[in-house]
């Protein structure tokens, strides 16, 4: 994809020049260097843990630099704190984002800033405030809507417009696109475009080659908190880019032979379900999944996949309908029922669900088994064998760092999470596994693991339901792919016939055809 | 990602770096109202330790707290916030009382079943509103605090029973009977506190019982997980309900037994009360200066009850023994606030 952007290569808006952070004897920034110029987006790329974070987090003031100097406008400054870098031109839309729910989106937009009338606040004032930077970057957002209930891209716009409303030149974006839907994805990459046809610069911190070469103009490689290399996106492919990120040749394709697959393992049949809102959203669905089998279920989100899994694996209760595992009922049974019958998920929401942060890996590693003999006698926890365990996986599913089955899962990096969570769930080895959006904030080293213990899984027999916001990783993945909408499978097609534009129009609600 | 901790990580230094403070702000408020903040602190603390029999009292103070901080304690590691002790102490007095006077039974055994009783009764009162939370959703904490009062009328209601009021003057209840004490044998209390009790022995014992439930146990497991994160409990298969009621159950009897070991080693009988007694809000101190560790919670019950006797001292030298709460607030308010150390260390050691 080409960039039209002209990029101001005379003005350097953000230098960072030799940056070292340590944190003990721990080197999170090893010298690192980092220029960007007006009207650029700059990515910046590094697998998790990478020390991405930490150089974007002492741009903005929140850590201080061990060493290094850092140049805003030429000038050499030093950001003390987020109020100086907002000073400087600097702000920041954090991963997970900072606003105040029951506030309006004008409300939290002018939050520490507002503007005064005597000593009343004008509200109206914000409120034309907000609509005009709102209209002027193609940002659509209803400025008396409620954060509770927009959608995340709405209130990801409502953290940029906060930083925009701050007089900020340079945006930083941390993993701005982790929770978007493919639309919201190229909603905000025209945004970006917007933003910096007006003069202002981004850095992106991602770890999506696809979103790098769709909009960035530079992209800084960060490997181990060391400095690779900045290169023009538009003269490298997503391969070579991959390749400097982890330090060895990725592959994206998938293995997978060829299988037949066996009995079914999973039967749902005509299951009706209502959400939180008690609203029907499984109107009369049906799947079918079997032994040596990956079906995706691909679909907006919203459509009734995440109802969809709470059922089978007992947290909700569907009206109606039958779900049977391996033959056995298992409709509005209990977790454990579910589970014991054959059933184990890697949940969608990994902190909420798939782990204890404040357990152990180790304490982790039982969450569901803690009462088998191997790990308990008479009620009292075999703590040296529930370790010797943890220790196995975290060696077999290379969780990082190496020692981690003593550390509390809380202080791990997202992509470890996830593998002490896939490590769980594969050793549960039970004959249908769920996976939720397994790999959703990774970078793709860690993808290709997930993928690699998924497709094992179904290469010994198992059954596997994927769900998947992720079209690519459903097409790569899955031998059989439904398509959900509006509470029902609105269409179905083989892995290997599929491709994205057949499949986004039946998510859309397009075509539905058997 | 070795790295050497620092001092202001550790946490028993952060809780002694705490009581510190609370005795320097203490003497902060004497010396404004007026007193000689030394002379009051050595007033408090040769009251409180200079003697065997002192410090025999001392102890004695200490052990219902032990019980209630313990009380506290389990429920701050289970996710439930049990400000509810106070309540489950007075119906475990009760109950022990009523088993102390009208059940009658060999020395020991009687104490026993004291005991039994209390620690049902005070699990009762915890898993009532443990009921109501999970089947009604109404907020613990709003239906504990009105439950310390539902106690705390009940149990003056009690003491005018007439087959239960003292047969003397006193507006208190009978004396339980000396079969259900739990005092160490005339030999063994001389030079010491006359109320000096089994008590403390007991109280190590369930400092113990609750160590092993909260670390080694597939139940502490269980409960752990549920307060930690009952969103992934549930998804792995545990009840988060059923684990509301077992925490709040034996957070109940752990408070009831403080009512029990309070009557049957110092108080013997139940007075009629002007205002609650305060032990379920003392044992709040101190499950948080033990750190919410049963080990932790034995030493600052100790802590807590020398302090409480040693104040008592204080009237002799004209001197407000309200300042011991005036210390023990500082104290908690300091370690609640103790990751500020942690972070004042930090930047000294970048530097």
């Amino acid at each position: 994809m080409g960039n039209v952007r002209s990029v101001d290569l005379d003005t350097k808006v953000i230098e960072m020049k030799n940056i070292v952070k340590k944190f003990g004897d721990f080197v999170a920034n090893d010298n690192i260097n980092l220029t960007v110029h007006k009207g650029e987006i700059h990515a910046i790329l590094g697998e998790n843990g990478a020390g991405k974070s930490t150089l974007m987090n002492v741009l903005y003031g929140l850590y201080r630099p061990t060493s290094g100097e850092i140049y805003v406008n030429g000038k050499k400054e030093d950001i003390d704190g987020p109020g100086k870098a907002i000073q400087c031109g600097i702000g920041m839309v954090h991963q997970h984002f900072m606003l105040v729910q029951p506030f309006t989106v004008t409300e939290n937009i002018v939050l520490g800033m507002e503007p005064v009338k005597g000593i009343t606040l004008d509200m109206a004032k914000a409120r034309e405030d907000v609509k005009q930077i709102s209209e002027k970057y193609g940002m659509a957002v209803d400025p008396d809507a409620r954060i509770e209930d927009i959608s995340v891209g709405m209130q990801q716009r409502v953290e940029i417009l906060k930083v925009l409303y701050r007089g900020a030149q340079t945006l930083i974006l941390d993993e701005p696109t982790a929770s978007l839907t493919p639309q919201e994805i190229r909603e905000l990459i025209t945004i970006m475009e917007n933003l910096t046809a007006d003069g202002k610069s981004i850095i992106l911190i991602t770890h999506k080659l696809k979103e790098i070469k769709e909009s960035a103009d530079y992209c800084t490689i960060i490997r181990l908190g060391k400095y690779i290399d900045t290169v023009k996106v538009s003269d490298v492919t997503e391969q070579d880019l991959a390749s400097m990120m982890v330090g060895r040749n990725v592959t994206f394709k998938v293995e997978k032979e060829d299988k037949e697959p066996g009995e079914v393992v999973l039967e749902v049949k005509d299951l009706h379900g209502i959400d939180y809102r008690k609203v029907e959203i499984l109107k009369g669905l049906s799947i079918q999944v079997r032994r040596g089998e990956i079906l995706g279920i691909a679909g907006i989100d919203g459509n009734g996949q995440t109802e969809l899994v709470e059922i089978i694996t007992g947290l909700r209760r569907a009206e109606s309908g039958s779900i049977t595992v391996n033959g056995e009922n298992i409709f509005n049974a209990r977790p454990r029922t579910i589970f014991e019958k054959g059933v184990s998920s890697i949940p969608e929401d990994r902190q909420k669900h798939g782990l204890v942060l404040d357990f152990t890996v180790a304490e982790n590693m039982v969450l569901q088994n803690y009462r088998k003999p191997e790990y308990q006698n008479h009620g009292f926890l075999k703590k040296d064998a529930i370790r010797r365990y943890a220790e196995e996986a975290v060696k077999k599913y290379d969780v990082r760092p190496d020692d981690s089955a003593g550390r509390p899962a809380g202080t791990l990096s997202g992509g470890n999470q996830q593998k002490v969570i896939i490590a769980r769930e594969v050793n549960n080895d039970k004959d249908l596994l769920i996976a939720v959006n397994p790999t959703r904030g990774l970078d793709v080293g860690a993808i290709e693991y997930v993928h690699k213990y998924i497709v094992e899984q179904r290469n010994k027999g198992k059954a596997v339901l994927l769900v998947s916001f992720e079209l690519d990783e459903i097409i790569s993945l899955s031998d059989r792919i439904d398509v959900i909408y509006d509470g029902h499978i609105a269409g179905s097609m083989a892995g290997k016939d599929a491709d994205e534009n057949t499949l986004g129009l039946m998510m859309a609600g397009g075509v539905r055809h058997e | 990602m070795s790295r050497k901790k620092s001092i202001f990580e550790n946490p028993v230094f952060l809780t002694l770096l705490a009581i510190l403070v609370g005795f320097v702000v203490g003497a902060v408020f004497l010396t404004v109202m007026g007193y000689d903040p030394v002379l009051v602190y050595t007033t408090m603390i040769s009251g409180a330790l200079s003697k065997p029999r002192f410090l025999s009292y001392s102890v004695v103070y200490a052990t219902p707290l032990i019980f209630v901080g313990l009380s506290v304690a389990f429920s701050f590691r289970t996710g439930v916030f049990n400000i509810g002790a106070e309540g489950q102490f007075v119906v475990g007095s009760m109950a022990a009382c009523l088993v102390g006077i009208f059940v009658e039974a060999p020395p020991v055994i009687h104490a026993i079943l004291c005991f039994l009783a209390a620690a049902a009764a005070g699990a009762v009162w915890g898993v009532l509103v443990a009921t109501m939370k999970v089947k009604w959703g109404i907020n613990e904490v709003l239906s504990m605090i009105m439950f310390n009062w539902i106690a705390f009328y009940l149990s003056n209601y009690l003491v005018t029973i007439p087959a239960i009021h003292s047969d003397g003057t006193a507006e208190a209840t009978k004396n339980v009977a000396d079969t259900a004490k739990i005092l160490l044998p005339q030999s063994m209390r001389a030079g010491l506190a006359p109320a000096t009790n089994w008590g403390i022995l007991i109280a190590l014992v369930f400092v113990v019982i609750v160590y092993l439930i909260i670390e080694k146990t597939t139940l502490g497991y269980e409960l752990k997980a549920v307060g930690f994160n009952k969103n992934a409990a549930e998804y792995a298969g545990i009840s988060v309900n059923k684990a509301v009621f077992t925490a709040m159950a034996i957070s109940g009897a752990l408070g009831g037994m403080g009512g029990a070991v309070h009557l049957l080693g110092l108080g013997e009988r139940i007075s009629l009360f002007a205002g609650q007694e305060g032990f379920g809000f003392e044992g709040i101190s101190v499950a948080l200066i033990g750190a919410s560790n049963p080990i932790g919670v034995f030493f600052s019950g100790l802590f807590y009850g020398a302090l409480k006797y040693g104040g008592s001292k204080l009237n002799l030298i004209k001197a407000p023994s309200e300042i011991i709460k005036v210390i023990t607030g500082t104290i908690v308010f300091f370690i609640a606030i103790s990751h500020v150390f942690k972070v004042l260390g930090k930047k000294k050691e970048g530097k």
